[in-house]
């Protein structure tokens, strides 16, 4: 056993939990530790701002299913990280973030970059620790690892003192965690099991509804296995896209705000829901109340806290899905629903929410959209931004392979993409990887345009150009009586911006040009961009209105008016928010 | 209906801070909390009391065991339980007459006066919280110059330890 210092000991730690990459930026209280960093062989990203680092962090965790780590300095590089720390925490993302912090000696007497940052992220983590003396370190490395990757997975912080990180102590990394507080139930209960299983086998109207969790246990197979035995339909969460190939079958597309016309009429119509893996948040459900009026429910999760916080349930499941999923596999017997099957077609072919014509005349984004799907033969994975843009990525790209779509559900902070698709590309350096965003999100965190040149990552950049904060403007538009407040954008030459980046660079204005952009982009080896000039005002349907069911989804402008009528007098509800 | 959750957590610098925090954060309604040590050095146990009418109270259960440093929770309103707060009353009391009447008052809620000085005593009083509230009741025409009660803490009657037979309930209702 040797003496190590603090700085030491945690680069010795990472290498054991297997860590090879690190997003971060150095700072006075972590000048120890990048001296010390810089002598392991680890791959170190210099982000341009700290929120890149976690988004980073993010990405690479979400597209290799490890932890992702993101490293700050104290103060600024600290409060910088939380919009990324946040997000990881409502997608359940694995992910470790460390900090400096000003010396022991120093803390509580506002010294020069102090910030409780234990106290402004203990909302935002599954857990976080401040570590006092360097005697702990290990093991709370150990501990914020573990915690970070099993049960629901989510982010760690590990806030460290300066004098902690050159402090020395003996050096043994623990074997095990000791946590009595912390033992997630990865088995389902089997008489709960049996009971889902009898369940489904009476129902005459199931439905599957799938969500992130598939992804994250990796039950892409027993999904797939257990929905074509019991022959019952799947829709995805927006999170749960590329759980279940698009083009089988029993694909029904996603529900919820800007879900598919005929996945939210399946869950209004369905006798037995069983949702798995998802924490049916309000964009999926639309108004409570309506949710699933005929159905029972079961709800599989491995967090007990989402089963009955929203919605009542019938049969409540605790378990890893891709356990849960086997057992009920082997469980349920083989199903058939013909009547089912037919009522959903028919909703398709009269409501279907994703033709497109062959070629539209102006530039129309879901059509690029769907051009970037047959360039790309439906194989890429797309990282996508917060707004228009993003929730037209998840309609009209169909994603054939797993986890080949990643974007920010629950925060939904703008300027996601950009540096998450740099993780992306990190993990996974053979894919082909696109980051789909709105001129509004780029612009907040397009200075990590820097870490694509600098790393020379292959990530292609079809960033959508309406002059607008497009998503708020078609509220404003639909629902504020075209009041445009705060909407509309000055915005730079993206070409010329892509060229002072040393990034290839295009423009398309017109649908002429829309394929061979594509072409021209997959063939430059290094990073581009295609700058689209889109039709300023389209707007995303379906759309379930704000405080309305799902039974109440418009599919086009001219159904607002009469609809928000009804949704007032049923709901007398608050609008909600974008 | 109010309901009595104890808690058993890791005697960890924050733990308090966490339950707070999530409380406030889910806007779960406290009626009362207290923290004490255990027969277990490094674990503290946590009384907490909410009101069931305004709080959905399998989600604070659920919810607090999210949190790493909480080991163990337990809602103990249906055992037979002993429960018991302490609480300080400063009485307004100027004359020897009504001294003792105060004493006496004390008495039959088996209180005691712990400080007297000329125009005030302090009643010491434990037990259920009705107790204390109908003491109160009694004292408060003399006039109540401070009052501190402690929040209530709880223990399942007989020799079956709280924590454990709850936790099996919990856990089934969660499947
Ligand atoms: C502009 C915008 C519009 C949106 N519109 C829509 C919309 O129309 N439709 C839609 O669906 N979403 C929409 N969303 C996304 C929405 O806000 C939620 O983020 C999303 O629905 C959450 O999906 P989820 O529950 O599957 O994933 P998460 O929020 O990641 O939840 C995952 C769940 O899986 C559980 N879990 C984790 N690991 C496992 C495991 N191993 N086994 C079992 N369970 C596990 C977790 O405990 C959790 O309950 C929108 C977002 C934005 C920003
Ligand atoms: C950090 C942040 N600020 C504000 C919002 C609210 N918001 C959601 S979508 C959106 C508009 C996004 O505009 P843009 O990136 O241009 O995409 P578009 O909708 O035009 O495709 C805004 C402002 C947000 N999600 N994140
Ligand atoms: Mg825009």
């Amino acid at each position: 056993m040797q003496r190590l210092t603090g700085a030491q000991i945690l680069c010795e730690s990472l290498i054991k939990e297997g860590v090879d990459t690190i997003f971060g930026m150095p700072g006075g209280a972590i000048i120890p530790l990048y001296d010390t960093l810089f002598q392991y062989p680890f791959r170190h990203i210099l982000c341009r701002h700290e929120q890149g680092a976690s988004h980073m962090a993010d990405g690479y965790a979400r597209i290799t299913g490890t932890v992702g780590v993101c490293l700050g300095t104290s103060g600024p590089g600290a409060t910088n990280l939380v919009t990324g720390i946040a997000t990881a925490m409502m997608d359940s993302v694995p992910m470790v973030a460390i900090t400096g912090q000003v010396p022991t000696y120093m803390i509580g007497k506002d010294a020069f970059q102090e910030t409780d940052t234990t106290g402004i992220t203990m909302p935002i983590t599954k857990h976080n620790y401040l570590v006092m003396d360097v005697k702990d370190l290990a093991r709370v490395i150990k501990e914020a690892f573990h915690i970070a990757r099993t049960g629901r997975p989510g982010p760690v912080l590990i806030d460290i003192p300066k004098d902690v990180t050159t402090n020395t102590a003996i050096y043994e990394y623990p074997a095990k965690v000791n946590l009595p507080g912390f033992k997630p139930k990865m088995q389902g209960h089997s008489k709960q099991i049996r009971q889902a299983a009898r369940m489904i086998e009476q129902a005459k109207k199931p439905l599957i509804i799938a969500g992130h969790g598939i992804i994250l246990s990796g039950a892409y197979a027993e999904l797939r296995a257990f929905a074509e035995k019991t022959q019952v339909p799947v829709l995805t969460t927006l999170l749960g896209i590329s759980g279940f190939p698009e083009t089988h079958p029993l694909y029904l597309g996603w529900p919820g705000m800007h879900g598919m016309y005929y996945a939210n009429m399946a869950i209004s119509h369905t006798d037995c829901l069983i949702a798995v893996g998802m924490r049916m948040d309000d964009r999926v459900t639309g108004r409570l109340n309506a949710f699933a009026p005929h159905a029972q429910i079961i709800h599989i999760d491995i967090d007990p806290a989402e089963l009955g916080k929203n919605v009542r349930t019938a049969v409540p499941i605790v378990g890893d899905a891709k356990n849960v999923l086997e057992a009920l596999l082997e469980e349920v017997k083989p199903g058939h629903h013909p009547e089912w099957m037919q009522t959903l077609s028919q909703w398709r072919i009269e409501h279907p929410s994703l033709a497109l014509p062959v070629k539209p005349e102006t530039m129309s984004s879901p059509w690029i959209v769907r051009e970037l799907y047959h360039a790309t033969e439906g194989k890429a994975v797309l990282v996508t931004d917060v707004g228009q843009a993003q929730m037209w990525a998840a309609q009209h790209y169909f994603f054939e392979r797993p986890n080949t779509h990643i974007t920010s559900g629950g925060l939904g902070p703008m300027g996601y993409a950009l540096p998450a698709a740099i993780g992306v590309q990190l993990g996974k350096p053979e894919e082909e990887v696109w980051c789909v965003t709105g001129d509004g999100g780029f612009q907040m965190t397009l200075e990590e345009l820097s870490v694509l040149a600098e790393e020379k990552l292959p990530v292609k950049i079809a960033l959508f150009n309406n002059s607008y904060l497009g998503m708020v403007r078609q509220w404003q538009q639909l629902f504020y009586d075209r009041r445009y407040s705060g909407v509309k954008m000055w915005n730079p030459d993206f070409v010329k911006l892509g060229e002072a980046y040393s990034i290839p660079t295009i423009r398309v204005s017109h649908v002429d040009g829309v394929r061979a952009a594509f072409e021209w982009a997959r063939a430059v080896e290094g990073p581009a961009m295609i700058e689209f000039v889109v039709d300023a005002e389209e707007n995303v349907f379906p759309m379930v209105p704000p405080g309305a069911s799902l039974q109440e989804t418009i599919e086009s402008a001219d159904e607002v008016a009469p609809k928000m009528q009804q949704v007032a007098v049923a709901a007398g509800s608050d609008k909600g928010g974008v | 209906m109010k309901h009595t959750l104890v808690a058993l957590v890791e005697n960890q610098p924050g733990v308090l801070q966490r339950v707070a925090n999530l409380f406030s954060r889910r806007g779960f309604n406290i009626e009362s909390l207290t923290v004490g040590h255990t027969e277990t050095d490094r674990i503290s146990r946590m009384t907490i009391v909410v009101d069931g009418a305004t709080t959905q109270v399998e989600q604070v259960i659920k919810q607090l065991y999210k949190l790493i440093d909480v080991i163990r929770v337990s809602d103990v309103s249906e055992d037979r339980t002993v429960d018991r707060e302490l609480a300080l009353i400063k009485v307004h009391c100027a004359s020897a007459a009504s001294r003792l009447e105060i004493s006496n008052l004390a008495d039959v809620f088996r209180g005691r006066v712990v400080d007297v000085a000329t125009d005030a005593v302090i009643v010491e009083v434990t037990g259920t919280d009705d107790k204390i509230d109908s003491l109160l009741g009694m004292l408060r025409p003399y006039g109540i110059k401070e009052m501190v009660r402690t929040g209530m803490i709880s223990m399942v009657r007989g020799a079956q330890i709280t924590a454990r037979g709850s936790e099996a309930r919990m856990l089934e209702a969660a499947g």
